[in-house]
C-alpha cells in the first residue's frame, strides 16, 4: 500500500490549509501535508542497536536509508503488533527524510484559521512545543503536531547534538 | 570560433605543465642533472611560451622565454646549476602561475613583479654566462628543425636510405634485380611487383633477371613484400637515374640545401653551444627528444576533445542510478537463483552477464569521481622543501599510499588542513639538526604523509619523528588560557586540547606557523567533511596525526555475518582470520574482560550480541565463532553466529537522514532490498569497553547497596 500524497488538492479557501489525519489508537493526529512525501506500508526495518526504543531501525527507501520512528512509543502509548494497517508516513523535514509508523491514515483535511484552536499546556508526555494547535471539526479533535519541531528536537536523537536544528 | 575559446585548455595544460616543472626542478639533483629532466623542464617552458604567445599573453610570454633561454643553456651543460639557480627557477614558476591566474582572471599579470623577475632572469644570464643579450639573439632563430634537417641533409648526401622516404609520393624507375632465382618464383615475384606500380622491361634468365618498374613505393617496402619468396642476397634493388630523369632526383635535394644553411646561420649565431652541439654525438641526440616532444605535444592538443566538463551532481545522479540497478540486480539474482538452471538455462545465463555487466558499470561510474592521494601530495615536495630551508632545518618527506584513490571532492576540501598539518610539524614537530643530533637522532628529520583506506574510511597520516607534543606545556597554555583541564586526563585528551581555538605552544610566533590559528579550523574542516582527527604523541619520537575520512562513495568488499537473526557487513580488509574458539583459549582477565588466545597472542574479545544487543544470538562462546578483526591498528576477536558470505555493497551514509551510530561506520542495501548495517571495528570495542563499564558500575553499585543494607 503505497500512494503518492497529492499536495495539490483543489484549492479551497486561500488561508485554510491542508492536513493529512492518521490515528494513534482512538487519538486523531494530523500534519501539515506539505511535509509529507509519501505513505506505505511497514516493511523490512533494521534494528539499530543503543538507540532509544521509538526509533524502530532503518529502511531502505529506493535506495536512500531512512530511520523510522514509532510515533506510539514516543508518545507513550500502549506498544501494539505491526499489522496490515501499519502505514509509515514519510516526511521530509529539514533536508532530511524520515518515516514515521502510525496505525493508520484516515483522510485529507483542509482547515480553516478559525477550526485551529491554540494548543493547551499539555503535560509532561506531549510537550506542547512539538504542537502547532488542536483543530476542532465538529465533533472531531486533531491534534496537529508541527513534525519540523518533533523531529529535530533534541529529545529525538534524530540529528546529531552538534548539527544547528533550524 | 572565437580564440577565446581555447582559454581553458591553454590554462589547464599551462597549470600542468607548471606543475611538471615543479616537480622536475625538486627532483633535480644539482650536482648531476639528469639530461632528459632538464629537456623536459625546457620543453614545458617552452610549450607554455608557445601557448602565451598565440593567445597574445604578452607578458606570460617574455617571462617563459627568459626562462627558457636559461634553461637551454642549462641543458645543453654550461650553465652549471646551482640551489639558487634551481630556486630561482622554482620562484619563477610562481611568478608564471601568478601571471596565468591572472590571465585567467581575465586580468593583466602584476607588471612589476614582471619587471622583477625579469631583471633576476637577465642578471642571472648575464653572470652566469657572461652574455645579456647574447642569450636572446641565440635561440630567437626556432633551432628546432635543425638537428632533424641536418641528420636528414647528412643521411640524404650518404645513402639513398634517407631519400626513399623523402620522395615516396613522387613515382620513379627502380632496377630490380634478382640473382639465381628460378623460373617459377620470378613469375611470382613479377606478379608482385606489378602490384607497386608499372612494369617498363623485363629481361635475363635465372642466374641475373632485371625487372624495370615505376614506382612511387619505397625500396624497403618492396623488398619486404619480395622477400617473403627469396632471400634478400637474391635480390637488389637501385633507382635508376638514367631512365628516371631529373624530376625525382630533384625533390630530394631540395631540401637539403636549407638544412644545410640552418645549420651555418645557427652556427654563426650561437656562440659557442652550436659547434659543440654538432660536434657531440650525445648532444645532439639530446636535442632531439625535444623536437619529438614537441611532436607529441601537438598531438595530444590535437585529442584534448577527449574529455568533458560535468557537473559534478550529475555524475552523482548516475552514481545512485547505478547503485540502484545494482540492488535490483542482485534481487533477480536471488529470485533466478530458485529456478532450475536445466529449464531456464537462457535465464541463468543472462543473470550472469548482467550480474558482471552492472558490475563493470558500476566500477567504472565510481571510478568517475574518485581521484588519487596524489594529487594532493605532489603539492608538498615544494612545500617541505621550502620551509625547511627557512627554517633550517634537513627534512626528508616521504609519501607513502599515493595511489590510494579519495572522491574528488574530498581531496579538494583536504588540501588545506593537511597543508597547515604538515606547516605545524615542520615547525614546531622536527627539531633543528643540532638538537635532533644532541638527542642521538639522525640530523635528518623524517616526515611521512601516508594515505590507505581502512574499513569505509580513508586514513590520512601526517608522522614526524621530532620531539613530540610536550604534555606539561599545554596543560599549562591550557590553564593560562582558562580550560577545565586536570593533570589526571589522558594523553589523549590531553592532545585534544591543541585542536581547541587560539591555541599555541610554540615558544614563538613565526611567520610558519604558531598563531594559535589552525588546528582548531583544521578540526572544523575535517569534521565538515564528516571525519575525525586523532594525534598520537610520544616524546623524543614524534607525533602522528591522523585524519580519518568517511569514504562516502565507496564500494566496499564486506564479509556478512550473522547475530541472531541480524545481518552485519565487516569491511572485508578488516578481517584476518575466523575460527571456532576452543574454551581452553578463553582467558578471563579482572572478571568480565575475556581474552581469546590465538596463536601466543591474547586478543580481546568483543561479542557482538553484547555490543548491540541482539537477543536472539548464541550466548555460549565455543558455539560462536570468532572473525579476527583489525581496527586501527590493534585486533580484536570479534563473536559472531555465522559467517554469510563475501560480497560487494555499495556504502550508504546513516548520517544523510539519520545520525552516526555507535560501532557502526554505515549501512548498505542487500539482496533483498533490506538495510544491512556496516561495523566499524575501533568504534565497536569502544562501545563494547563502555557497555561492561556500565554493567559493572551497576552491579558494583548494587553490591554496596546490598553491603549497606
Amino acid at each position: 500500500m503505497s500512494a503518492q500524497a497529492n499536495t495539490n488538492a483543489p484549492a479551497t479557501d486561500a488561508a485554510s490549509s491542508e492536513y493529512l489525519v492518521f490515528s494513534l489508537g482512538d487519538e486523531e493526529y494530523a500534519v501539515d501535508i506539505l511535509k509529507v512525501q509519501e505513505i506505505r506500508g511497514y516493511e523490512n526495518v533494521t534494528r539499530i542497536a543503543n538507540v532509544p526504543d521509538f526509533i524502530k531501525g532503518v529502511t531502505n527507501l529506493r535506495g536512500v536509508i531512512v530511520p523510522i520512528i514509532d510515533l506510539r512509543l514516543k508518545f507513550h502509548l500502549d506498544k501494539i503488533e505491526y499489522g496490515g494497517q501499519t502505514v509509515v508516513i514519510v516526511v521530509n523535514v529539514d533536508d532530511r527524510i524520515v518515516g514515521i509508523v502510525v496505525d493508520g491514515v484516515s483522510d485529507v483535511m483542509s482547515l480553516a484559521p478559525d477550526q485551529i484552536k491554540p494548543a493547551p499546556e499539555f503535560g509532561v508526555t506531549l510537550s506542547s512545543d512539538y504542537l502547532s494547535g488542536i483543530g476542532s471539526l465538529e465533533d472531531r479533535m486533531l491534534v496537529l503536531v508541527d513534525i519540523e519541531k518533533l523531529l529535530t528536537h533534541e529529545e529525538m536523537q534524530l540529528v546529531e547534538r552538534t548539527a544547528e536544528s533550524a | 570560433m572565437d580564440i577565446s575559446d581555447f582559454y581553458d585548455t591553454f590554462f589547464e595544460e599551462a597549470e600542468e605543465l607548471l606543475a611538471d616543472m615543479e616537480r622536475l626542478l625538486l627532483d633535480l639533483d644539482v650536482d648531476d642533472p639528469d639530461g632528459e629532466d632538464l629537456n623536459a623542464i625546457f620543453r614545458a617552458a617552452h610549450s607554455i611560451k608557445g601557448g602565451a604567445g598565440t593567445f597574445g599573453f604578452t607578458v606570460l610570454q617574455e617571462t617563459t622565454h627568459l626562462l627558457e633561454n636559461l634553461l637551454d643553456h642549462t641543458r645543453r651543460g654550461e650553465l652549471k646549476l646551482r640551489r639558487d639557480i634551481v630556486d630561482t627557477f622554482l620562484e619563477t614558476k610562481d611568478m608564471l602561475h601568478d601571471q596565468l591566474d591572472a590571465y585567467r582572471n581575465g586580468g593583466e599579470p602584476d607588471a612589476e613583479a614582471f619587471e622583477r623577475i625579469s631583471r633576476v632572469l637577465q642578471q642571472m644570464a648575464l653572470d652566469e654566462l657572461g652574455q645579456g643579450e647574447a642569450v636572446k639573439t641565440t635561440t630567437k632563430p626556432e633551432p628546432a628543425p635543425a638537428p632533424e634537417t641536418g641528420d636528414s641533409a647528412q643521411a640524404g648526401a650518404g645513402a639513398g636510405a634517407e631519400r626513399d622516404e623523402e620522395g615516396a609520393s613522387a613515382p620513379r624507375r627502380l632496377a630490380i634485380t634478382l640473382t639465381g632465382v628460378s623460373d617459377k618464383d620470378r613469375e611470382l615475384l613479377v606478379e608482385e611487383l606489378q602490384h607497386f606500380g608499372t612494369i617498363n622491361s623485363q629481361s635475363g634468365d635465372v642466374a641475373r633477371y632485371r625487372v624495370l618498374l615505376d614506382s612511387s613505393e619505397s625500396q624497403d617496402d618492396i623488398e619486404a613484400v619480395l622477400c617473403f619468396i627469396i632471400e634478400p642476397e637474391q635480390l637488389s634493388i637501385e633507382v635508376e637515374a638514367t631512365a628516371a630523369g631529373d624530376g625525382p632526383a630533384a625533390p630530394p635535394a631540395v631540401p637539403t640545401i636549407p638544412a644545410v644553411t640552418a645549420v651555418e646561420e645557427k652556427a654563426s649565431l650561437a656562440v659557442e653551444a652550436s659547434p659543440e652541439a654538432n660536434k657531440d654525438g650525445p648532444k645532439s641526440g639530446a636535442a632531439s627528444p625535444r623536437s619529438s616532444g614537441k611532436s607529441s605535444g601537438k598531438n595530444a592538443k590535437g585529442s584534448e576533445s577527449s574529455t568533458i566538463r560535468v557537473p559534478v551532481d550529475k555524475v552523482d545522479q548516475i552514481i545512485n542510478l547505478v547503485g540502484e540497478l545494482i540492488i535490483t540486480q542482485s534481487m533477480l539474482e536471488q529470485t533466478a537463483s530458485d529456478l532450475d538452471i536445466v529449464s531456464h538455462g537462457p535465464l541463468v545465463n543472462g543473470m550472469n552477464l548482467l550480474q558482471r555487466n552492472a558490475r563493470d558499470l558500476q566500477e567504472s561510474v565510481m571510478s568517475i569521481r574518485m581521484m588519487p592521494m596524489d594529487y594532493v601530495f605532489s603539492r608538498f615536495p615544494r612545500l617541505v622543501r621550502d620551509l625547511a630551508a627557512k627554517l633550517g632545518k634537513d627534512v626528508e618527506l616521504v609519501t607513502e599510499g599515493k595511489s590510494t584513490e579519495l572522491d574528488k571532492s574530498l581531496i579538494e576540501r583536504i588540501i588545506d588542513p593537511l597543508t597547515h598539518l604538515v606547516r605545524n610539524s615542520l615547525d614546531h614537530g622536527l627539531e633543528s639538526p643540532d638538537k635532533r643530533e644532541a638527542t642521538g637522532k639522525s640530523p635528518t628529520g623524517r616526515l611521512t604523509l601516508s594515505a590507505q583506506h581502512q574499513g569505509g574510511n580513508i586514513l590520512i597520516e601526517v608522522i614526524d619523528d621530532g620531539a613530540g607534543l610536550n604534555r606539561e606545556r599545554i596543560l599549562a597554555k591550557a590553564r593560562s588560557n582558562g580550560l577545565a583541564v586536570t593533570d589526571s586526563m589522558s594523553d589523549d585528551d590531553v592532545w585534544q586540547l591543541i585542536f581547541a581555538p587560539g591555541f599555541s605552544t610554540a615558544e614563538q610566533v613565526s611567520d610558519v606557523s604558531g598563531r594559535g590559528v589552525g588546528m582548531d579550523v583544521v578540526k572544523r574542516n575535517i569534521q565538515e567533511m564528516g571525519g575525525h582527527v586523532e594525534i598520537l604523541s610520544k616524546p623524543g619520537q614524534g607525533t602522528t596525526t591522523r585524519i580519518v575520512l568517511p569514504l562516502t562513495l565507496a564500494i566496499l568488499d564486506g564479509m556478512s555475518i550473522r547475530c541472531g537473526s541480524e545481518t552485519f557487513l565487516l569491511p572485508l580488509n578488516a578481517v584476518l582470520e575466523s575460527l571456532q574458539p576452543q574454551s581452553d583459549d578463553i582467558y578471563s582477565m579482572a572478571g568480565d574482560d575475556q581474552l581469546l588466545k590465538v596463536r601466543d597472542e591474547y586478543l580481546p574479545i568483543i561479542a557482538l550480541h553484547h555490543a548491540l544487543d541482539v537477543t536472539d544470538a548464541k550466548t555460549e562462546l565455543t558455539e560462536a565463532i570468532a572473525v579476527i578483526v583489525q581496527g586501527e591498528g590493534r585486533r580484536y576477536a570479534l563473536l559472531v553466529d555465522d559467517l554469510v558470505g563475501q560480497q560487494q555493497v555499495v556504502v550508504k551514509n546513516l548520517e544523510t537522514n539519520y545520525r552516526k551510530v555507535p560501532g557502526i561506520s554505515a549501512a548498505t542495501i542487500l539482496g533483498d532490498g533490506s538495510v544491512a548495517l556496516i561495523l566499524d571495528i575501533a568504534d565497536l570495542h569502544r562501545l563494547d569497553r563502555r557497555k561492561s563499564q556500565q554493567r559493572h558500575e551497576a552491579k558494583h553499585q548494587h553490591l554496596q547497596e546490598v553491603s549497606l543494607a
